[in-house]
């Protein structure tokens, strides 16, 4: 079914509208039109396999969604998801669907919500096995889930306890260890690491970055730390109010970011160097998404922003630092000159 | 769920001991109860109409062999009130386990898929709750009384009275879960569930279910006090079980007849055990709703 040449993963125009209007009586009754929100507002990505995509931005821009989106929670509003070539949205069968569904998995941001607290550990890690039927051999299931615990860092003995025993940093390698059970080739995760202490983040995604290289994942991460971010990924996506406004390398985003939403966000960066020293904080609230900004998104809190900036909106070009960008400035050369917003 | 803390909060409290006692004194006394009776009552042979209106054993004319006197038969009041409890019990706990068959079933549904199928789900239990519950019994009954002939219906009637009860029981069931379903379905292990691919079905089974039995539990013991008081009633009315299989509520009507000739034991000691029962059962439910929520500890 794979097209050779085909990116691994490719997002084409992915968009998803939640209605939030108030019940149509009400509506009726109070003269309101019906309210859309629009989460993810038509974005385009690819993800080439064995690499790590992350997806940042600030709560609300539809990061989450995008995660959810994928991995089939939500069905898309528009546009395609493919999965080595072949639209997810396609497909005619269940049977179909779930033998693709099988080599995805995802990981989620609170470990204290995505463990049933009445499942002991081991039965949480074999629910994959078991729902794809892998196996029904109790005694090579039970081995495969030791075997996993060890992987993750705990000990077969674990899995006979229940969640609300372990620390959230272990309950988060548990959630890793129910993901790899399928033997899945892409993981979506979902600020896996925002619920956790700082130091125990560290091990979690040095242990995600192990296992990457050990079994060849692909990972698609979402979060809002620019610092776990830039530990993380091979490129690095900027998502504002549902849209991308900047995509590129990793390490080109951080060093030569050229959106001035990226700028401000990698400038908001907290740095030992640079404590006691004023920082230039992120200007401006979102706006309500509810209502989005005629032209560029950003526009209310763009420092550059002119007459075009407010009523066309830019698309992804190709930029210096050998991404793409979304913003008039950057594409008219108006930005070079600028200075950066803070001091370097 | 019944860890060391509820159990502590057994222990510190009484009352909720004694009615934990009481209720099983009954529910023992009901499922022995052919054993321990000293009596058969509704073994027509060993009845003797010269034992009729016998007054309890402590009063002048009362008779040792009968402690709570006997009733216009000459059967032993103490023996049909054990098995006068048998049936309120078994009718009781069939009505609740109804209701809540079909409560926690169409509540986990219309909780987790949502849409229009909850809408009407839900409408359904809103309509059904403005009716008062006994009313529902009552019409159920009725229609059935028409539906069926005769002597199938007195064969039944056991079973029309525990459907009867269990419908007029269910919306609160499916309220409750409905709302506990709502909470747990958007955490994310049921989304983990999910993006594993599990059937729905499986994921409402194992997944959301373990996690909404607490609140039904009390809803459960609440009821059952409920269903007991509602089929002593319908029995009252002389709609509920028939007069061969008399229910504590059958014994106080047949009772009531003869109260103001005196003859007061046949309806004050059905309607006494009638109501230790049922406060026993409601005490209990009440401790337990306290004891599972941790926000009024």
């Amino acid at each position: 079914m794979s097209t050779p040449g085909a990116p691994y993963i490719e997002v084409r125009g992915l968009a998803r509208h939640f209605d939030v209007s108030k019940p149509l009586l009400n509506r009726v009754i109070e003269g309101q039109p019906r309210l859309i929100l629009k989460a993810v507002d038509g974005i385009d990505f690819a993800i080439r396999k064995g690499e790590t995509l992350s997806l940042v931005g600030e709560s609300g821009c539809g990061k989450s969604t995008v995660a959810r989106l994928i991995v089939g929670l939500y069905k898309p509003t528009r546009g395609q998801i493919l999965f080595e070539g072949t639209d997810m949205g396609s497909l005619a069968t269940r049977a179909e669907e779930r033998a693709l569904r099988k080599r995805f998995q995802m990981i989620f941001q609170d470990p204290y919500a995505s463990l049933n607290p009445r499942w002991r550990v081991a039965d949480i890690v074999a629910e994959p096995i078991r729902a794809h039927r892998l196996s029904s051999d109790p005694t090579e299931i039970r081995r495969r889930v030791d075997e996993l615990l060890r992987q993750v860092g705990l000990s077969p003995a674990d899995g006979e306890k229940f969640p609300h025993e372990f620390s959230g940093g272990q309950r988060q390698r548990i959630s890793i260890a129910r993901a790899l059970s399928s033997n899945p080739e892409f993981l979506v995760c979902d600020e896996p690491t925002s619920a956790l202490d700082v130091s125990v983040q560290a091990q979690i995604l040095n242990l995600m970055k192990d296992l990457q290289r050990e079994l060849g994942l692909t990972y698609l991460f979402i979060s809002h730390n620019l610092a776990v971010v830039f530990h993380i990924s091979d490129r690095v996506g900027v998502m504002y109010l549902g849209r991308l406004v900047e995509l590129a390398d990793a390490r080109a985003l951080f060093e030569n970011p050229q959106h001035p939403y990226t700028r401000m966000l990698l400038d908001a960066i907290p740095d030992l160097d640079m404590t006691g020293r004023a920082r230039t904080p992120v200007a401006g609230e979102v706006p309500n998404p509810l209502d989005p900004p005629k032209g560029c998104a950003f526009n209310p809190r763009c420092p550059f922003a002119n007459d075009r900036c407010r009523t066309e909106r830019p698309e992804l070009r190709p930029v210096a630092n050998g991404g793409v960008a979304a913003c008039h400035a950057v594409e008219e050369g108006r930005l070079a000159a600028a200075p950066r917003l803070a001091p370097a | 769920m019944l860890d060391s803390d509820v159990f502590h909060s057994f222990r510190r409290n009484p009352v909720v001991v004694v009615s934990a006692v009481v209720t099983a004194v009954f529910v023992l006394a009901a499922l022995l109860a052919p054993w321990i009776t000293p009596y058969h009552p509704y073994d027509l042979a060993s009845l003797d109409l010269n034992d009729a209106f016998t007054p309890p054993a402590w009063t002048e004319d009362g008779s040792r062999r009968f402690l709570l006197g006997t009733d216009d038969q000459g059967r032993d009041v103490l023996s049909t009130i054990v098995f006068g409890a048998r049936v309120s019990l078994l009718v009781g706990f069939c009505a609740v386990l109804f209701a809540m068959t079909v409560g926690i079933t169409l509540g986990l549904v219309s909780g987790y898929v949502g849409g229009a199928v909850e809408s009407v789900i839900m409408r359904v239990a809103d309509v059904q709750l403005t009716f008062p519950g006994i009313l529902i019994a009552l019409l159920i009954d009725g229609l059935a009384r028409t539906a069926l002939p005769r002597d199938l219906h007195s064969e039944i009637a056991l079973y029309v009275v525990i459907f009867a009860i269990g419908i007029a029981n269910w919306p609160q069931f499916a309220r409750t879960v409905r709302g506990s379903t709502l909470v747990e379905k958007s955490k994310e292990y049921v989304q983990a569930a999910r993006v594993i691919g599990l059937h729905p079905g499986l994921i409402m089974l194992r997944h959301v279910l373990p996690n909404v039995m607490g609140p039904v539990l009390v809803i459960a013991t609440l009821s059952l006090g409920f269903a007991i008081l509602a089929e002593a009633t319908l029995s009252f009315l002389g709609v509920g079980v028939p007069p061969t299989r008399p229910s504590l509520g059958t014994l106080i009507r047949v009772g009531n007849d003869f109260l103001f000739s005196g003859e007061w034991w046949m309806t004050i000691f059905p309607g006494a055990a009638l109501i230790v029962l049922v406060l026993a059962v409601n005490l209990l439910g009440d401790w337990l709703r306290d004891a599972l929520n941790p926000k009024l500890r």
